[in-house]
């Protein structure tokens, strides 16, 4: 049996369920931030896969390459940004749990 | 041989991934997640992605996961103990899920490209007769097409670095 391009749109599109139901389950905000993660790097795999199905003169259309290697980047600023807001957080709260922060809640 | 490894690294992927959900100790969920982005570099190398599967594991794996758990050890987390779930939520995140997943299943079998395949690959470059030169080609997209996106993704990152110094300091005023 050989490898179809929905295989791989499958496993991605499952590896984005699991991080959804992540986010929407957990109510530590570090896990929240992680199945954050999960999903960018659902939609990387789906990227990946389109790319080397799309083949251009025998070689894999890089543009989709391209666009994973920039999410990844800024994926990675994000975290980092993100990251330091959760310690500001926790500085002020002395809490990483959703329920614990509503401030804002109306 | 290759179906053999998808299915396994697959599996590997979203079985660590679910215990990154379902683990209640964040450290153990923080090493999860290694585990399943570096199954993830693994089906990027099963698609020829080479380049990606290093940066994957180099950047996700490797320092992205670093800085996670060094915030969760930072802020010495420990697991959580149990509080009463609301059942509300759980059953309505459950539910929405398995409607995402669902209608992915749904879209997916309906899709005209169903049963093709991945067209194969012209392997005979010069440089590297018989091998795919991913990096070279990557490099060369990266500095001639997207030579504008990638000088602003620099900017961005030293943004970034600016703003987690700023972020860190001991008083926000």
């Amino acid at each position: 049996m050989e490898l179809t391009l929905d295989d791989y749109l499958l496993v991605s599109g499952l590896l984005f369920a699991i991080g959804f139901a992540g986010v929407l389950l957990r109510r530590n905000i570090i896990i929240i931030f992680m199945c954050l993660e999960m999903m960018l790097n659902a939609a990387n795999l789906s990227l990946v896969a389109f790319s080397r199905f799309n083949v251009q003169n025998g070689l894999p259309n890089y543009n989709g390459q391209m666009l994973v290697f920039f999410i990844i980047t800024v994926a990675a600023a994000e975290v980092a940004v993100g990251l330091a807001v959760i310690v500001a957080l926790y500085r002020s709260r002395q809490t990483t749990h959703v329920e614990d922060i509503s401030s804002l809640k109306f | 041989m290759t179906a053999i490894l998808f299915w396994l690294f697959s599996a590997l992927m979203l079985g660590f991934a679910c215990a990154v959900v379902f683990n209640r100790n964040p450290v153990a969920s923080a090493l999860s997640l290694v585990v399943s982005f570096i199954g993830l570099a693994a089906l990027f190398v099963l698609l020829n992605a080479y380049f990606l599967a290093v940066i994957q594991v180099l950047v996700y794996a490797g320092a992205v996961m670093v800085l996670f758990l060094f915030i969760i050890m930072l802020l010495d987390l420990r697991a959580e103990e149990r509080r009463k779930f609301n059942t509300v939520v759980v059953a309505g995140g459950m539910i929405v899920a398995a409607m995402f997943v669902a209608e992915l299943y749904a879209v997916i079998e309906q899709l005209p490209f169903r049963v093709r395949t991945f067209p194969p690959l012209r392997l005979d470059t010069a440089l590297n007769p018989g091998t795919l030169n991913d990096v070279q080609n990557v490099g060369r997209l990266l500095f001639s097409g997207y030579n504008l996106p990638f000088q602003v993704v620099g900017v961005l990152l030293l943004v970034a670095t600016i703003g987690v110094v700023v972020l860190s300091k001991k008083e926000l005023k």
